[in-house]
């Protein structure tokens, strides 16, 4: 397997703040890679600092085989990626055509290929028919989709994506996703950017998560599984009382809390440990209507490793 | 440098400019000032009103004043189209993406400077042309001849002008990396044009000549400003600058 991007120890810090620290990590051709974390964890300057827009502090990257620290590679990379950056940034007094044009000429796409790209990506994204109209007029989700467009233009290798579904209404993200998932059944490579966590369990085969330093990596399965322990959820006749509760505690719970009638904690082994839950429970007086043991979701891992 | 990325880089933004009025205000309004203004000063004040400044040893000295409007003017026009052409980037976020693409930082600033330069040209000299006609039809009665063109004229359109357009147009690119919108990148702007007038007041007092020897020192001294704009302007447009310390 090719690994398109591969980093060690990557590094990039602004004086003395440590934006993203010692990352390491690879993305292979044709995977859909999630870089999941909260707001300021060094996403974006990762993506800028892969895309050449910033220079890295220490450490290696390579995208498509070329160094992003060499100042003779940055043009040779900067040609076979695609950026969504967070801003669409598209030009405002622009037609939807020109917007496209302008990127096409700029990667030397010659004239029939600018035509048959400019009209392929304008009609897979609904926005054929309005393509003689200024893209400041469009609405957050056109755009966005219009900026997908102009970052596939010259098909590159790579394409990345920082937060290409915020902001958008449900219906807008939506047809963002369903393209995005298009793109993979085609194989393109992509690097996402979210913090959206049912967005990159849907779409991407792995996902990192990073918090300045890279927290975990690995598909979304593998991440769920690994936050030790199994979430059970107890179901009450009645409110949970303090009777109840105070028995609970002095079992070898994790994570207990309730909330209304329902008590919730962690435990390593569901099927031995739940019993004597149930037995404490009774015993204090409280009447069992149903016992639910989930599985830990992305979501918890993120929170968990994010908090770390 | 390639010279034909530089070309749609400035193709773009003219393409922009056609539908920004404030940008077309820049380009016409100053320009048709001087064409119009000057010959109908000289026709209704100087030549009628005030037979003295008409007399042939007082005018060229006048006439050689209000044709450096010319260049105050050249240097006044970009600073909208400038301003307007980063601003208006920086404003719209559709810089990043620029950055991203395989052009160098001195391709995208060389096709910035082009798409401000050229229609300044364009209308200033259009302007100078209007002008010299007016006032060779205002001022033939006195001279006998065609005042314009003349040496003097030569130097100023095409030496002077160029460098101090190059000076304002660098000059913008350094404010509009320091603020956030249109209105103060111009109000900042007109800085550079105290020089230019400066230089003026100097010539009405006769402490300089705005003949050819007076014009060619002032663009050699501008042509040196030129180049120390340039290198604190490539310092100020680089990738790194533009997404991480401009405002």
């Amino acid at each position: 397997m090719i690994h398109l991007i591969e980093t060690e120890n990557l590094t990039k810090k602004f004086g003395d703040l440590a934006a993203v620290d010692n990352l390491t990590l690879h993305v292979d051709d044709g995977e859909v890679f999630g870089f999941l974390g909260p707001n300021g964890a060094g996403k974006t300057t990762t993506v800028r600092m892969f895309c050449c827009l910033i220079s890295k502090t220490s450490g290696n990257a390579n995208i498509g085989g070329y160094d992003i620290g060499k100042k003779e590679d940055s043009i040779k990379i900067r040609k076979i990626i695609g950026l969504v950056p967070d801003n669409v940034g598209l030009t405002e007094h622009l037609t939807a055509y020109d917007n496209l044009d302008f990127y096409g000429k700029i990667y030397d796409c010659s004239d029939a290929q600018r035509k048959e790209n400019n009209k392929r990506f304008l009609e897979m994204l609904g926005l054929w028919d309005k393509r003689n109209v200024l893209a400041g007029t469009f609405s957050k989700g056109m755009k966005q989709k219009l900026a997908i467009a102009r970052a596939l233009i010259h098909d590159p290798q790579v394409l990345f994506m920082d937060e290409p579904t915020a902001n958008l209404d449900p219906e807008a993200a939506k047809t963002v996703r369903d393209f995005i998932l298009q793109l993979k059944k085609e194989k393109k490579t992509i690097f996402l950017n979210t913090h959206n966590l049912d967005e990159a369990q849907r779409i991407c085969d792995r996902v990192a998560i990073i918090n300045t330093s890279l927290r975990a990596i690995g598909t979304p399965q593998e991440l769920e599984r690994s936050i030790s322990g199994k979430k059970t959820v107890i179901g009450l006749e009645q409110q949970a009382s303090d009777i109840v509760l105070r028995a609970l505690k002095k079992l070898p719970l994790k994570n207990l809390s309730s909330e209304g009638d329902t008590v919730t904690f962690v435990v390593e082994d569901p099927d031995k440990e739940n019993s004597p839950v149930v037995e404490a429970i009774v015993l204090a007086g409280g009447r069992v209507r149903s016992i639910n043991v989930v599985g830990s979701t992305l979501e918890d891992t993120y929170l968990k490793l994010v908090r770390k | 440098m390639r010279l034909s990325k530089v070309w749609t880089i400035a193709a773009r933004d003219f393409k922009i400019f056609r539908r920004v009025k404030n940008v077309w205000y820049s380009i016409i309004i100053f320009p048709v000032v001087i064409s119009v203004m000057f010959p109908a000063i000289l026709e209704y004040l100087a030549l009628r009103g005030s037979p003295g400044l008409a007399a042939p040893s007082v005018l060229p000295n006048l006439l050689n004043s209000f044709s450096f409007f010319l260049v105050i003017g050249a240097a006044y026009v970009p600073l909208g189209i400038a301003s307007y052409s980063i601003v208006g980037e920086k404003v719209e976020k559709s810089l990043e993406p620029l950055l991203a693409t395989p052009l160098t930082d001195g391709e995208i600033l060389l096709g910035k400077a082009v798409s401000a330069v050229i229609p300044t040209l364009v209308a200033m000299y259009a302007a100078a042309v209007f002008f010299m006609v007016g006032v060779d039809e205002v001022t033939f009665s006195t001279f006998g001849y065609y005042y314009f063109p003349n040496w003097n004229i030569a130097t100023l359109l095409l030496v002077l002008m160029p460098v101090a357009i190059v000076m304002s147009v660098l000059f913008s690119v350094i404010v509009s990396s320091r603020v956030n919108d249109v209105r103060s990148a111009n109000s900042f702007g007109i800085f550079i044009l105290f020089p230019l007038l400066g230089v003026y007041l100097l010539s009405e007092t006769s402490i300089i000549a705005l003949d050819v020897n007076g014009l060619l020192i002032i663009s050699g001294i501008l042509l040196a400003v030129d180049v120390a704009l340039f290198f604190v302007g490539t310092k100020t447009f680089r990738r790194e600058e533009i997404l991480t310390k401009w405002k």
